[in-house]
């Protein structure tokens, strides 16, 4: 079976390393142990360690959950989308307003905040699927800048300050207040949106879009709807983005458009792009490398975006489909 | 009635009459052939049949409905699937996938479907594994699976696409130039395998191809255009002798006098 192995990554030793564990995994047995470990690790990590190192991970699981629902629209249906940061803000206002103005319990803003992010997602994405490739990202990154400048100067966003006294969460009689709370509640949102990301992955819709991104043409050719299938990668991926929006408000307690900056965007696209774009692990990984490396170089202060670009452009030159590595031909699954 | 019927199909691209007034009728059960030069506009005249051009002026009835301003998934839906020309395989993905792709149209699985794994859901991906599988066998190409499409032979990677439009379940099947770039053992097992998907399942073909000895073995009735237009049409023989089919593929007479 030689023939079948992708030649094309093994040429640096970063992507031999890769490769071995990524075979390694292949098995279901070391997969399950080491998730299991890391699982176990992660619940056992906030007894341990500082309010400090929880922030930081709470925010990386932040993370985990808006790259994941990023990549289902880039990495799953290959529509580059530049106004991510939006969708969170339309998930983290809808929170905020329905609790701080009109006092709704946390847990019953979460709907809303998903029909919210349906339908702005229905409403950017269904005039502009229609396109092919870069309109839509042009389209997006307005889009963004619109949600953005839209609650900088609504009255009932509270401007450019932005709201405050958005309620805690209450979960079985226990406010959550704690940072650990947080840490254990983006913890479990993290969980599920892998769950959910891999299940749809292995699902007749996940094999649409994959269909789509590979040739447009011959997809329709096989009877599959590309703009009804793209439309409901833009609608999920969006629905992710505001559950994590939502929970962001309720951690935050206050939130202002500064939030939701173009930056914030970009920073989301890097790591699915970083990581590997539609390979779940891949994202997860490039999650963290862009939350931990600016955490664990603080001390170089403003150079660290420089070094942060050097390593991006080297990575961009040697490996252009992300650290995580290709599919093999032959999978040992089914 | 016949299967598919086109009335005055009629395909401008500005100017340029790519497809002018062409009629023709394909009955069930049948294998037809669409012949003509290069550029006679037949690859056109698939396009417009699955809904990739839309066609200036004309009609194609197909089952009794009209196929005009129909989008490709809805007339695949309808039973029309076609191969292209150049491979058009999801080159990054498995064989299996690949053909799994035709089973999308017979399938309804969504969001809710997919994130819990419900009991129609699964028995959805069963039957779609399983009409896979039997699609590939069909085409012989079962031991191949696992392999990602980009990585077969040029052969195999034609049934790949072969079991790929099986798997729509489809009445009618558009091949566009399936022995190009083949062998001459391969085809011959193309020729079985025409005969194969009309007699075991029932489906009816229409092929464009360059190749005239094929056509000739396995068609019972051929079309031939020329610039958009038909010129003939009949049995193999009849076609051969015809004089304007001569006319289009090798010159006039005269002007060969006059060099």
């Amino acid at each position: 079976m030689a023939e079948i192995k992708n030649n094309s990554q093994k040429n640096t030793p970063v992507g031999m390393i890769v490769e071995q564990l990524y075979l390694f995994f292949d098995n279901k047995v070391p997969r399950y142990l080491v998730m299991s470990a890391m699982t176990a690790f992660l619940i056992y990590l906030p007894l341990s360690s500082s309010r400090f190192t929880q922030e930081i991970m709470a925010n990386l699981f932040f993370y985990v959950v808006v790259c994941l629902g990023l990549n289902i629209i880039v990495g799953f249906a290959g529509l580059l989308h530049l106004g991510y940061a939006a969708f969170f803000a339309v998930g983290a206002y809808t929170t905020g307003i329905l609790s701080s103005v009109y006092g709704v319990n946390f847990w019953l803003t979460l709907p809303f905040s998903i029909i919210a992010a349906v339908i702005a997602g229905l409403a950017i994405g269904a005039p502009t699927l229609r396109l092919r490739g870069d309109y839509l990202a042009i389209v997006t990154l307005g889009f963004g800048e619109i949600i953005r400048l839209t609650v900088r100067n609504l009255e009932i966003t509270g401007g450019a300050i932005g709201l405050i006294g958005i309620q805690r969460p209450v979960l079985f009689g226990v406010v959550l207040n704690q940072i650990t709370h947080f840490y254990y509640l983006f913890f479990i949102l993290a969980i599920i949106a892998i769950f959910v990301s891999y299940r749809l992955h292995d699902s007749r819709l996940g094999r649409a879009w994959e269909y789509i991104r590979e040739d447009e043409d011959a997809a329709s050719a096989m009877g599959i709807n590309v703009v009804s299938t793209r439309l409901y990668a833009f609608i999920i991926g969006s629905a992710f983005g505001a559950l994590a929006g939502s929970l962001y408000a309720a951690k935050m307690t206050a939130i202002s458009p500064e939030s939701f900056m173009f930056i914030h965007s970009v920073m989301i696209l890097l790591a699915v792009v970083l990581g590997g774009m539609g390979k779940i692990p891949g994202v997860i990984l490039g999650a963290v490398i862009v939350t931990l490396i600016p955490e664990l170089s603080r001390d170089i202060g403003q150079f660290r975006l420089i070094i942060f670009a050097v390593l991006l452009l080297i990575l961009m030159l040697y490996r252009p489909q992300g650290i995580w590595p290709e599919r093999q031909g032959i999978s040992t699954k089914l | 009635m016949a299967l598919l019927e086109i009335k005055d199909l009629t395909l401008r691209f500005g100017g340029l009459c790519a497809v002018n007034k062409l009629s023709l009728e394909i009955e069930e059960g049948s294998i037809r052939s669409l012949i003509g030069p290069n550029g006679a506009g037949k690859t056109c005249v698939f396009n417009c049949l699955t809904g990739f051009y839309k066609p200036s002026d004309g009609d194609m009835i197909f089952m009794g409905e009209s196929l005009v301003k129909r989008k490709p998934h809805i007339i695949t839906y309808k039973g029309m699937a076609r191969t292209f020309q150049n491979l058009r395989l999801f080159q990054q993905m498995t064989v299996f996938e690949n053909v799994m792709s035709g089973m999308h149209c017979r399938s309804s699985a969504g969001f809710i479907g997919a994130v819990l794994r419900t009991g129609s859901q699964k028995l959805e991906e069963k039957k779609i594994r399983e009409v896979a599988e039997e699609c590939l066998d069909f085409v012989g190409i079962l031991d191949k699976k696992y392999y990602m499409a980009k990585n077969l032979p040029y052969g195999d990677q034609r049934r790949v696409e072969w079991a790929r439009a099986l798997a729509t379940q489809p009445k009618l099947l558009l091949l566009d130039e399936p022995a190009a770039g083949l062998n001459k053992e391969e085809k011959s097992r193309l020729i079985d395998l025409m005969r194969r998907i009309r007699d075991e399942r029932k489906i009816t073909i229409f092929l464009i191809e360059h190749d005239m000895g094929l056509v000739m073995k396995v068609s019972e009735k051929i079309f031939v255009i020329d610039y958009g237009v038909k010129i003939a049409e009949g049995e193999a023989k009849e076609v051969q002798d015809n004089p304007r089919v001569i006319e289009a593929y090798l010159g006039k007479e005269e002007e060969e006098d006059a060099v």
